[in-house]
């Protein structure tokens, strides 16, 4: 049967030399189609005995098997270099700029007031809210600082045209006193009310302008009261804010003392940092306080019952702290140049 | 306030040096804000005089000086200023000296002639940047001597930024007490002896308005010189001390104002008239001041007032006529005590600020007028001659400031501070600071001296406590508290989420000034009367804006001027407007919005992508995402500021909640803002509002899809189209959307076609397909009845 042998070998090679689909197909013809040689063997079977027959149908049958296989093989290997080909055309400059919308980004101050309200929601303060245009008596007056007072000229106050009891707040510290209005009232004739733990981001107003000072910019005000909230807590609560807003342990914090109208014991907060450019320099950053009574009074608490503390912070400060920004001015004029350095 | 370190140390010396005796200060609550030496460091230079002065041979502008220094031999030094004659006495940089900037003088030969030192100007030694010629020195002064101790430059000069509740610290004696007190070194405050009257000149003294000034001394000097000069140490003094030296009466009043406290005024006797009086004025009373300023004080200002006419404002300024000149013989000296009340804010009415005013506003000690009028007394004779009258002490006791006893509950002191201090501890120290505690009941009460004002109530006794004990030393403790879960309402959004979702779609958030333009109101929002500044910081931010938009579109212009073309910004912030029934204060509406503008190319320029100008639609989606899931409609608008046929006003659940258009191509031209930005304006609060998602049952039966298209005149809106097919459509017609817009060739000039994809499903069902011929056929018909509109074939 070695002209059996010989004819799979030729089929393998002519498979082999096929060089695409067709040409392989036409292969095929040769010895699988209706004349080819296999089947011209396979007809011939008839004219042999039956002995004879059977054991020569199966050698036939065999080699038409391994052609057949080979045959597949050749097949699978067209594909194959038929589908690297296609790929390989297809490829792209995968260092070419995607495509679509790009991103926006938040004001740096913003950036900063959304950390700072994260932070104090953490151990429970909640924002308050009040109006830019102020009264008088929320700005000032009901902050312990009457007509007169020389803490009055420490504010370089907007007024509006034609009204001498509205201004533009000068501080966010009226909003202390709304929020104890609030509070009081909506747990008016109760035995005992919650403790009153707000912050209140915003803008507030004087009449300055130079490189460190804008006749706008924010304040957040921060206010607890409780049946004994003390001074030292106060020092626990600024000290572990700033460490956590700064990220930094070994940040100093010192506490000085100072005066505002409306807190008694006041005192100063300055800030050093351990490591960066401002390294060592002391840096004042917010003023604070233990509520004064008479303010505590003004917001309808009895100073008796309840203590508290507030404290004042420069959101625009902490953030040129954070980022090293050094003039105020660019957080106001709307350059996107600068603007999108916070994304 | 500004002192001389050296003068303080007269009085009270710790074993400080100066950066330690700052940070004291500065812990202590009296902010040290520079402390500025006089000189910088330099050494061997010393005071010498000019002996002669002789051309240089070989340079016309060098001069050849014998100098006396001191040395014995005089030596010989080359100079080139235009100002060295002999006799002059100058400083001398010695050969070894080393002059600031670590500049050595050593022996040279200058064009062929030795020089061996250097004569100096003021910039050389750093005390000024005048280098017009050598520093002049003032006669009087030892050669040979060093120059630092000759001026008194081995001093440093602090500036410390006081509370208004520190009156006390407002001179010398006030801070070296303060000083003794923080650190229990002794305080040596200068001995002040009555000087006795030598002659019987006298000038009454009438108190009319005894409530604001309870006590007047009054003295009359008689041939005194007041061109006398001051005395070198005293104008060094005043001078290491910010006070400029003018003459001697004028020096010798400032300087116990510094050293004590307490202001003076000096009067030219000859010109006054009869019985001085503190009075309020009369009714139109003018008083020229020495600031050359005429005022018309009002009622409730004090004066000081001879017969003959108001002479001065009382604690604030001293009156033209009636001051002193050089030609002066005859003073009269005041030493008063002004209530604060009655001072205070009458100097910043008129709009300046004086030390006097300063000082009486926040409280002078009552007891020190007596005291402080001897001391002027003793050094006014002593530089300027003279004689003294006696004092005339006008006093009516009953109006001094009472000093009640403040009471203070050491519980409560611990309970404020959160700090466990002893009754014992708190006594010590408050009695550092004069403030001695008398027990009463386990409560101490507690009599402040005459010269705090600062000391009325518990907190304030509480606060002195904390400042001696050391905010330092209170404990900085992790509160402690109820733990309740705050609200987080899940049918509000808060402004952060407004913020990040507009950040996301392309938009840079900004902060605008509150305070706009009058002309913007005009032109953007059709506001001729808007809010009104009183004092606006310039011209240009003289109204409160009633609208975001003119801000964006005042950052387009400065972006354009700095190549930025494409701006995409977006501002939270409050407007401002008139409404009488205003909350939470009356008069004003002052609502929280967002508003968001763009201009420049649609997408930032990018390979693949044709370049496109963003437009209305875009913007509009913005919007619309911003409200997502919620449904805005839209309806024409007529507004100042926009395009009149690309306006929208935003409804939200009904309600009008801001504004969406083209910006008008008019201001785009006048303001040079480019390319027709887009912008909208929406109330905060209705985008805050998020509604609580409502599960609906999912039909499991198929959807029907039939595409419709409507051709309509172009004048009828497609949300009026979809409201008009709704009014038709059976239940089982889910959805009726816009998926196309076609004007052009197959449709009238005047015509559009809108393509609308009707979705249709039962939920319990299988449609079946004649009910569903039925529902188009209804829809279509609709249209055609109340809107004119045929089916596109």
């Amino acid at each position: 049967m070695d002209k059996l042998d010989q004819l799979v070998q030729q089929a393998a090679a002519e498979f082999a030399a096929a060089a695409d689909g067709a040409q392989l197909e036409q292969a095929k013809a040769r010895y699988l189609g209706k004349s080819g040689s296999l089947t011209e063997l396979l007809k011939g079977l008839g004219k042999l005995d039956p002995e004879a027959r059977r054991a020569a149908g199966a050698e036939i049958n065999r080699a038409k098997e391994a052609v057949e296989a080979a045959l597949e093989a050749r097949r699978t290997a067209l594909r194959e270099a038929a589908l690297l080909a296609q790929l390989a055309a297809e490829a792209l400059d995968v260092t070419l700029p995607g495509r679509g919308n790009t991103t926006g980004g938040l004001h740096p101050t913003s950036r900063t007031l959304e950390r700072v309200e994260a932070l104090f929601r953490s151990i429970g303060f909640v924002v308050a809210d009040g109006p830019e245009i102020e009264t008088d008596w929320h700005n000032f007056t009901a902050l312990n600082t009457p007509e007169n007072h020389p803490a009055r000229s420490m504010h370089d106050t907007f007024y509006l045209e034609g009204q001498d009891d509205v201004l533009l707040r000068t501080h966010t510290s009226p909003v202390q006193v709304r929020a104890m209005l609030a509070h009081v009232a909506r747990y008016a004739g109760q035995e005992s009310m919650p403790d009153i733990r707000v912050i209140a981001p915003g803008r507030v107003y004087r009449v300055d302008s130079d490189a460190t000072h804008s006749p706008m910019f924010h304040q957040v005000e921060g206010l607890w009261v409780g049946e004994n909230v003390s001074f030292a807590d106060l020092k626990g609560v600024i000290a572990d804010f700033l460490r956590k807003f700064f990220e930094s342990d070994d940040l100093q914090v010192r506490f000085r003392p100072s005066f505002f109208p409306f807190t008694e014991p006041s005192a100063e907060i300055d800030v050093a940092f351990m490591s960066g450019p401002l390294e060592g320099r002391w840096l004042e950053i917010a003023g604070c306080g233990s509520v004064h009574p008479n303010v505590l009074r003004f917001g309808g608490i009895d100073p008796e019952r309840y203590t508290g503390f507030a404290f004042g912070m420069g959101p625009d400060r902490l953030t040129m702290l954070r980022y090293g920004v050094n003039d105020l001015r660019l957080f106001f004029e709307g350059d996107l140049r600068f603007l999108s350095q916070f994304r | 306030m500004q002192f001389s370190e050296n003068w303080l140390r007269t009085f009270v010396s710790p074993a400080l040096d100066s950066e330690a005796l700052g940070h004291l200060l500065t812990m202590a609550g009296l902010e040290v804000e520079e402390a500025d030496p006089l000189a910088p460091p330099f050494s061997s230079v010393v005071v010498a005089r000019i002996v002669e002065t002789d051309k240089h041979p070989n340079a016309d502008k060098l001069k050849v000086c014998k100098v006396d220094a001191g040395q014995g031999e005089p030596l010989q030094i080359v100079c080139g200023a235009p100002n060295a004659a002999a006799g002059m006495l100058v400083p001398c940089a010695l050969v070894g000296a080393v002059l600031p900037g670590g500049f050595a003088i050593k022996a040279a030969k200058l064009r062929g002639v030795e020089s061996f030192g250097m004569l100096c100007s003021a910039r050389e030694l750093g005390l000024s940047e005048d280098h017009g010629g050598l520093l002049a020195l003032p006669e009087g002064l030892e050669v040979g001597q060093d120059v630092r101790a000759a001026l008194g430059l081995d001093d440093i000069r602090f500036t410390i930024k006081l509370t208004p509740n520190r009156a006390d610290c407002l001179s010398l004696a006030g801070v070296a007490r303060e000083v003794a007190a923080l650190t229990d070194a002794p305080l040596a405050l200068p001995a002040i002896e009555a000087v006795a009257p030598a002659i019987d000149a006298r000038r009454a003294i009438v108190l009319d308005a005894p409530e604001a000034c309870p006590r007047y001394c009054g003295r009359v000097l008689r041939g005194v010189d007041a061109r006398a000069a001051t005395p070198e140490w005293m104008k060094q003094r005043l001078q290491a001390s910010g006070v400029r030296a003018i003459s001697a009466l004028v020096d010798v009043t400032n300087y116990v104002m510094m050293e004590l406290g307490q202001p003076l005024h000096a009067f030219d006797n000859t010109k006054l008239q009869g019985a001085i009086h503190v009075r309020h004025p009369r009714a139109g009373e003018t008083v020229r001041l020495l600031n050359e300023q005429t005022v018309t004080p009002a009622a409730d200002t004090l004066l000081i007032a001879d017969e003959a006419c108001a002479l001065a404002l009382a604690g604030v300024m001293g009156g033209e006529e009636s001051g002193i000149t050089l030609d002066t013989t005859e003073v009269f000296l005041e030493s008063a005590f002004f209530a604060p009340a009655a001072i205070a804010g009458r100097a910043r009415a008129f709009g300046f600020s004086s030390d006097a005013s300063h000082r009486f506003e926040r409280g002078v000690d009552f007891e020190l007028a007596r005291t402080a009028i001897e001391r002027a007394t003793r050094l006014i004779l002593d530089l300027c001659g003279g004689e003294a009258g006696p004092v005339e002490d006008a006093v009516s006791p009953q109006h001094l400031p009472a000093r009640p006893g403040v009471r203070l509950r050491p519980a409560r002191a611990r309970r404020v501070l959160g700090v466990d201090l002893d009754d014992d501890t708190i006594a010590a120290l408050l009695a550092r600071v004069h403030l001695p505690v008398r027990r009463v009941d386990g409560d101490f009460l507690v009599t402040p001296p005459s010269f705090r004002f600062d000391i009325e109530i518990e907190e304030d006794l509480i606060e002195e406590v904390a400042r001696l004990y050391g905010y330092d030393n209170i404990p900085a403790v992790p509160p402690r508290g109820d733990l309740c879960m705050l609200e987080r309402s899940e049918s509000s959004r808060n402004a952060w989420d407004v913020r990040h979702l507009l950040a996301g779609r392309d938009y840079q958030e900004v902060v605008n000034f509150s305070f706009v333009d009058a002309a913007w109101e005009r032109d953007f929002c059709a506001n001729p009367d808007p809010i009104r500044l009183a004092n606006p910081i310039a011209s240009q931010m003289n109204v409160m804006r009633s609208s975001l938009i003119p801000g964006l579109a005042a950052n387009v212009l400065v972006n354009r001027n700095r190549q930025q073309d494409r701006v995409r910004v977006f501002e939270i912030g409050r407007c401002f407007e008139r409404k009488a029934d205003g909350e939470p204060v009356a008069g004003f509406h002052q609502p929280l919005r967002v508003a968001a503008l763009a201009t420049g190319s649609a997408v930032r320029e990018q390979w693949g992508t044709p370049a496109r100008q963003v437009d209305f639609y875009d913007v509009k989606g913005d919007l619309e995402a911003l409200f997502a899931p919620g449904e805005l409609s839209f309806e024409s608008l007529s507004h100042p500021a926009l395009h009149p046929g690309r306006a929208a006003t935003v409804l939200f659940q009904g309600r009008r909640v801001g504004i969406l258009g083209e910006l008008h191509p008019v201001w785009v031209q006048r303001y040079d803002l480019g390319s027709a930005p887009v912008a909208f304006e929406v109330d905060l609060d209705a985008v805050l509002h998020a509604a609580l998602p409502a599960y609906r049952e999912i039909s499991r039966q198929p959807a029907v899809i039939r595409d419709l298209a409507l051709v309509v005149a172009q004048e009828v809106s497609a949300a009026r189209v979809v409201e008009v097919l709704r009014t038709a459509a059976p239940a089982i017609v889910r959805e009726i959307g816009l998926f196309d817009v076609y004007q052009g060739k197959g449709i009238e000039p005047e015509k559009k076609s809108l393509a609308f994809r009707v979705l249709m499903q039962d939920t319990q069902r299988t449609l079946e397909d004649a009910e569903v011929e039925q529902a188009v056929e209804a829809l279509v018909r609709q249209a055609e009845t109340t809107l004119g509109a045929r089916l596109r074939g």
